[in-house]
């Protein structure tokens, strides 16, 4: 267990080389050689989607990818949602309709909407309840989560809305 | 300025949680941490011949290893600290590690600690146990019984305890018109909090000072207790409980690996951490509920009940937890009574050991337990008489003009309005249709049912003297202290310690209200024992009826203080002052008043103090509820039954809670949520099963089926608000109502769906395999 092997990842927007065991995982090297602490560990069997981020745009469960398999990939996590300093229109859905109450679960449940929201920008509840179906939430019931993507999901719709309508004028 | 006590504001705990920036125990780094892991027992009951950890102590990154052997003399056993009385309670040493001999998988019997948490649990497997396995017992009943294994020489028959309750119900039942006996088994739960327990310690050795952090529902009574365990003293014990996600009853004990991890800090004189990974948690996690409960109701034809006698085994597992004795006498038996006027109840309880992992406090702790006797009983006697369950329910409550109420197991109700509660829910449902709706399914070959669940619960836990009457080892007051900064901004410090419940916005909204100042001027401190005197902590749905009344009364006292520095600022006396909206106003003077703000100034220059009157504006208040708070509701479930595969789909869930007043709605409905969606899974999907060696057969999130957010169509909540008369917000609580309530609920919906196949009861978790084969059964 003494190789390690070099990777090179891009954490929000962040460029790190670092050596990392070959078994270790890309939740552990987010964690503890990064320090990014926002990504969970719920499980071990990579049911619950607390540790969930979004490698190249996708959706993964962190602890079931290796950090050597990550070597050249954009990991975001739940740090890097906001944007200047801004709460992403995920996080305020969340905050607006109560989608969390301890919070433990909550960055795997922000970037799984994150995935699902940009390959569909406006899913209906049942959609929303069966992208969440690799994340549990032992708090909510979920409900007030399903309103959070919902909500989410509208705020998007309406930012696009509002960029696209200043385009127009621009163009005009 | 709008009031902000009843407005939906929104929480200010979400921003950081949101982020990723909150700090959860394992995400805390010191300089120097070295990492802690705990090799478990594969065996449910062994003898340990031999240990040998030398190969690990000499694994690469090792800094230390332990056996239970070189912790004896130098570290306590676990107490168990409810301590019930009028019982022949056993509580058998609970060492930290097993000394010679392990009792349930997952027994701890050795301590490594390494450079890494990796290295940590590589070397777990260089350790050599030589076990003798014991034979194994894991069903309460069978543990009784004459030649079973014994777990511990000063239990015979592995009874822990023998409990009775009640007024005697003999009378009722040989005058019983009707009579309904059943046997129901309420089945093991293991928590899942979704944040696994964790600790980080920290020893200095030159002031003898230690700081824990460690996932805790009550920062101080692990204090207490730990400090006893490893003989620190308490002003030199610190313990932290930094952002805790989730708890569920299962955070409240305290466990042997909390004080490992302590022990190992001191010892080696660096930080340690150790995290349970989830594995780890099914095992070494207390688990809930595991009652085999023999039942039996009297009544008249005529929808009467008369009667309710139980005699039930409750399992304790391999020892006896810390709350454990309580959670099935003083939170079950005495709360039998249910919503209804039941002359006559009698309960005998026996806590027993079996080689299982122990159980304690889970989310409602008791209350679900006996909700659902009380609640299937009525399903049962209204099948039996032939009366529609919502009519028996009606007939049989408490009437709202009757409160308080005495029950005959020695509780006071202390107000409530339960038929108001039913109709609301009727109408909800809109109960006539329903029911014909469910005739035309029948016709047509579909299973509709509607199951309801009328429920009491105890809560607000407290008062102390009660605490102290039943057993408990702490007090049940809790305190707030309330310090007012030169600007006017304010410093809550309560001793209840909320892990998602949301009471830093609950609490910032109670002092806003009493203060008449901005909601964002009001900070709450939590859960380190550092910053806050004292407090019992955050379960049984106490932090808002016991701490957010201590924190009202102490914002009272700074009113007070205020209007004896405002009185002096206007050269007026205090009766001449009105306080509204932040401002000490001089009746009848309208241009003669000073601000909130204006007054904490003052109050730190110190200027120009009123005589006799010390600087500063800070209150404390120390408040002992005088009763339990009752919370109750009516609930229903509209369930339809797939007739070729058993599943059960949840139509409708529609909830009626009163947990008195409502501080924050939006806070009250995600509790319900969550608490209807916990009891929804101990209905259909939760159960820990054993197999007969004591191994853990649902050992992992792959085996052991928690609710999924497709599973469930939107809960319909709605609320009547009837205060409790003796706290001075009128709240009653409201975390655990919707796990009391749903169970039975989902269970009574789905026996009313397969009342056509003759189908009375099934057993908790309804499995589409269960109801599939109840099916077939009915049909024959």
């Amino acid at each position: 267990m003494n190789v390690e092997v070099p990777i090179t990842v891009t954490v929000n927007g962040v460029e790190y080389s670092r050596h990392v065991e070959p078994r270790q995982l890309l939740v552990h090297f987010l964690r503890e050689t990064l320090g990014l602490t926002g990504t969970h560990v719920g499980c071990d069997t990579s049911q619950c989607g607390a540790c969930t981020v979004l490698l190249d745009g996708e959706a993964v469960k962190s602890c079931t990818v290796l950090a050597a398999q990550a070597d050249g990939s954009q990991v975001t996590t739940v740090e890097g949602l906001e944007q200047d300093g801004m709460l992403h229109p995920i996080q305020e859905g969340f905050w607006e309709k109560h989608g969390l109450q301890c919070g433990f679960c909550t960055p795997g449940m922000l970037m799984v909407t994150q995935a699902l929201l940009n390959r569909n920008p406006d899913p209906s509840d049942e959609e929303i309840r069966e992208a969440l179906e690799g994340n549990l939430c032992r708090c909510t019931g979920y409900q007030n989560i399903v309103r959070a993507v919902r909500r989410a999901a509208e705020s998007m719709q309406e930012r696009h809305a509002q960029v696209a309508a200043a385009r127009g004028e621009e163009g005009a | 300025m709008p009031t902000v006590f009843g407005t939906a504001i929104k929480r200010r705990e979400d921003p950081r949680l949101i982020t990723g920036r909150a700090t959860y125990t394992d995400d805390i780094r010191l300089p120097g941490l070295v990492h802690a892991a705990i090799l478990r027992s594969p065996h449910a009951h062994a003898r340990i011949r031999s240990i040998d950890v030398e190969k690990a102590r000499r694994a690469p990154g090792v800094v230390a290893a332990y056996t239970g052997r070189d912790l004896q003399g130098r570290i306590g056993t676990v107490p168990t600290a409810w301590l019930l009385p009028d019982s022949d309670l056993k509580t058998p040493p609970h060492p930290v590690l097993a000394v010679d001999r392990v009792r349930y998988v997952g027994d701890g019997v050795a301590l490594v600690v390494a450079d890494s948490p990796a290295r940590a649990r590589d070397a777990l497997e260089l350790i050599g146990v030589e076990y003798e396995p014991l034979p194994v017992v894991v069903n309460q009943e069978e543990a009784m019984q004459p030649g079973k294994p014994q777990l511990h020489g000063e239990a015979p028959k592995n009874v822990a305890f023998h409990w009775k309750a009640g007024n005697g119900a003999s009378e009722a039942f040989q005058q019983a018109e009707v009579v309904v006996r059943h046997r129901f088994v309420n089945n093991r739960l293991i928590p899942n909090a979704m944040e696994p327990r964790s600790a980080v310690a920290r020893y200095n050795p030159s002031s003898g000072e230690m700081t824990l952090w460690m996932t805790s529902q009550n920062p101080h009574i692990h204090r207490y207790l730990l400090s006893g365990i490893l003989g620190i003293p308490e002003h030199k014990l610190r313990v932290v409980a930094p952002e805790v996600g989730g708890g569920f009853g299962s955070k409240i004990a305290c466990y042997p690996d909390e004080a490992l991890v302590a022990f190992a800090a001191r010892e080696l004189g660096v930080p340690v951490k150790w995290t349970e990974d989830r594995r780890e948690s099914f095992i070494a996690t207390t688990h809930g509920r595991d009652h085999i409960q023999d039942v039996e109701l009297a009544g008249r034809k005529d929808g009467t009940i008369t009667g309710l006698r139980a005699t039930v085994h409750a399992s304790m597992g391999a020892y006896v937890s810390t709350a454990a004795p309580g959670v099935p006498t003083i939170l079950f038996g005495l709360m039998l009574q249910g919503a209804y006027r039941i002359p006559q109840i009698e309960v005998d309880v026996y806590g027993v050991f079996t080689n299982t992992t122990p159980t304690d406090a889970y989310r409602g702790a008791g209350r679900p337990e006996a909700t659902f006797i009380v609640e299937r009983l009525v399903d049962l006697f209204a099948r039996q008489i032939g009366m529609d369950p919502a009519e028996v329910r009606r007939r049989n409550f408490i009437p709202a003009n009757a409160f308080p109420y005495d029950t005959p197991t020695g509780l006071t109700y202390d107000s409530g309005d339960y038929a108001t509660a039913l109709d609301k829910l009727l109408e909800a449902l809109d109960y006539p249709a329903l029911r014909r709706r469910q005739e035309e399914l029948r016709r047509q070959g579909r299973y509709l049912g509607v199951g309801f669940s009328t429920y009491v619960e105890i809560c607000g836990l407290g008062p102390s003297q009660v605490a102290g009457a039943v057993g408990f080892q702490g007090g049940l007051w809790d305190s707030a202290t309330l310090r007012v900064l030169p600007t006017g901004k304010v410093l809550v410090y309560t001793g209840t310690s909320p892990h998602g419940q949301g009471e830093e916005t609950t609490f910032a909204q109670i002092v806003a209200e009493a203060l008449g100042i901005p909601v964002e001027d009001v900070e709450v401190r939590h859960g380190d024992t550092g910053e806050v005197y004292m407090g019992w902590g955050t379960y049984g749905s106490r932090t808002t009826p016991v701490g957010g009344s201590a924190v009202a009364r102490a914002a009272e006292r700074v009113v007070e203080k205020a209007r004896v520095f405002a009185a002096h600022m206007l050269e007026v006396a205090q009766d001449d002052l009105t306080f509204e909206e932040g401002r000490f106003q001089v009746k009848g003077a309208p241009g003669r008043s000073v601000s909130f703000q204006d007054v904490a100034l003052q109050a730190h220059l110190a200027w120009n103090l009123p005589e006799g009157v010390e600087p500063s504006l800070e209150a404390s208040a120390f408040y002992d509820p005088p009763n339990f708070c009752y919370p109750f509701g009516a609930h229903a479930c509209v369930v339809e039954v797939d007739r070729d595969t058993g599943e059960v789909r949840l139509e409708r869930y529609v909830a009626v809670d009163d947990c008195g007043r409502i501080i924050n709605p939006l806070i009250v409905e995600g509790q319900v949520h969550g608490g209807v969606v916990q009891g929804i899974g101990q209905a259909l999907w939760e159960g820990a099963v054993y197999d007969e060696n004591g191994q853990l057969l649902t050992g992992s999130l792959m085996d052991y089926a928690l609710p999924k957010a497709r599973f469930f169509p939107e809960i319909e909540t709605h609320h009547t608000e009837t205060p409790a008369p003796h706290n001075p917000l009128g709240v009653k609580g409201v975390g655990e109502t919707g796990t009391i309530a749903s169970t039975p609920a989902v269970v009574n919906a789905v026996v009313d769906a397969l009342a056509p196949f003759g189908v009375k009861h099934l057993e908790t978790p309804l499995t589409p395999e269960k109801v599939w084969k109840a099916m077939q059964d009915g049909r024959r």
